[in-house]
């Protein structure tokens, strides 16, 4: 018998980008790296260099990082296609 | 432990097919960063099964496996004793929903509480069986609309009251149990690091606003949870053997009222079911806190 096994993939279920209407942008001045937004985001699409990185294809453009950012440096502006 | 402290490495990646704004795959992520790679998962019948591990795409970077509904408590049990059996160490974490656990799951559950089975039960409450279409649960709050207590001339929404299920888990008198919320990373970070290291039975109980079901927006998930915590609608508190040895207060509380502003579950409230809602939460805090509100 083979039992069925499926394997870790990153995006196996698509890039989950394309589902974004709004689009989160990083204003460097402003940020303070308190990496609230790293820890909120649901898609694991910000990661920590020097600054926070926004991995544009899996950000689904919720939101919650410019919602939860104590010093406004994300801003969301519509998607343009 | 502090956000900066956490590791940079993830064990649940990206692409999973969560809603946008759902806070679920954060709370697991940031679980699993503290839990380390020497984890296994197991989940039920929820959202989380069917956005990170339908068959055969994977989101998780460890062994993760999933079976019926009403067995979370009964599988990781099987699961930690087999790896005790074998001499491997391995931390056993099951996953379940509110539906997997008030209702469905509570008799598994329960039993693996009174055996004192070495193993992390964590329930993300998003007060409804969202997976299947936004049904009513044992969790589902007074007043809230659901698809089957659907708000208009019959029924104002659900007329009973959400089930206290920490205080259930709190009377079986384990090792460690402690209700989270993801919008206070701090203090969340700190009780799963404390229940990694409890040996034992450990209930974690972590609140999960769906924009989905509660009809909200996305953006608003954390800020909603945040509230929730203020208003008193959820507590944050942590009991070692049946006793609270820690409780977080908030500074201000606010009123239900600011706390169901925005969720289009409890659009159709009448100030006079609002008051009975404030009711029920000043009873609660009266409870916990063991003082008037």
């Amino acid at each position: 018998m083979k039992t069925a096994i499926s394997y870790p993939t990153v995006g196996a279920m698509g890039k989950t980008g394309t589902w974004r209407v709004f689009r989160p942008s990083l204003d460097r001045e402003k940020c303070i790296k308190c990496w609230r937004c790293w820890i909120f985001c649901p898609d694991s699409a910000i990661s920590r260099d020097e600054y926070p990185v926004i991995d544009y294809e899996y950000c689904k453009g919720c939101g919650v990082c410019a919602n939860e950012c104590p010093v406004n440096a994300i801003e969301m502006g519509r998607e343009e296609k | 432990m502090n956000i900066k402290d956490l590791p940079e490495e993830d064990y649940f990646t990206s692409g999973h097919t969560a809603c946008a704004g759902c806070p679920a795959p954060a709370i697991v992520r940031n679980m699993m960063k503290i839990f380390g790679k020497d984890t296994i998962v197991y989940t039920p019948a929820n959202c989380l099964l069917v956005f990170s591990g339908t068959y055969p795409y994977l989101a998780w970077k460890v062994p993760y496996l999933h079976e019926a509904f009403e067995n979370t408590g009964s599988c990781i049990s099987g699961v930690a004793r087999a790896y005790k059996k074998i001499g491997k160490k391995a931390l056993v974490v099951g996953i379940a929903g509110d539906g997997g656990t008030y209702d469905i799951g509570i008799q598994a559950l329960s039993g693996a509480a009174e055996r004192d089975e070495d193993v992390i039960y964590v329930c993300y409450d998003n007060e409804a069986y969202m997976n299947t279409g936004i049904q009513r649960s044992g969790s589902t709050p007074y007043g809230a609309s659901t698809t089957t207590t659907p708000a208009g001339k019959k029924i104002p929404g659900k007329l009973r009251h959400k089930k206290d299920m920490a205080e259930i888990m709190r009377a079986h008198e384990i090792p460690y149990m402690a209700t989270l919320s993801i919008s206070h990373p701090k203090d969340f970070l700190n009780k799963v690091e404390k229940a990694k290291n409890v040996k034992g039975f450990r209930y974690l109980h972590v609140f999960s606003p769906c924009p989905t079901g509660w009809r909200f927006d996305p953006s608003k998930s954390v800020e909603i949870a945040r509230k929730a915590v203020q208003s008193g609608m959820w507590t944050l508190y942590e009991a070692e053997y049946g006793e609270i040895t820690g409780i977080y207060k908030p500074k201000k509380k606010i009123p239900v009222e600011e706390y169901i502003k925005g969720q289009g579950r409890f659009r159709h409230l009448t100030p006079e079911m609002i008051e009975e809602l404030q009711r029920w939460v000043d009873r609660k805090w009266k409870r916990l806190y063991g003082e008037e509100p």
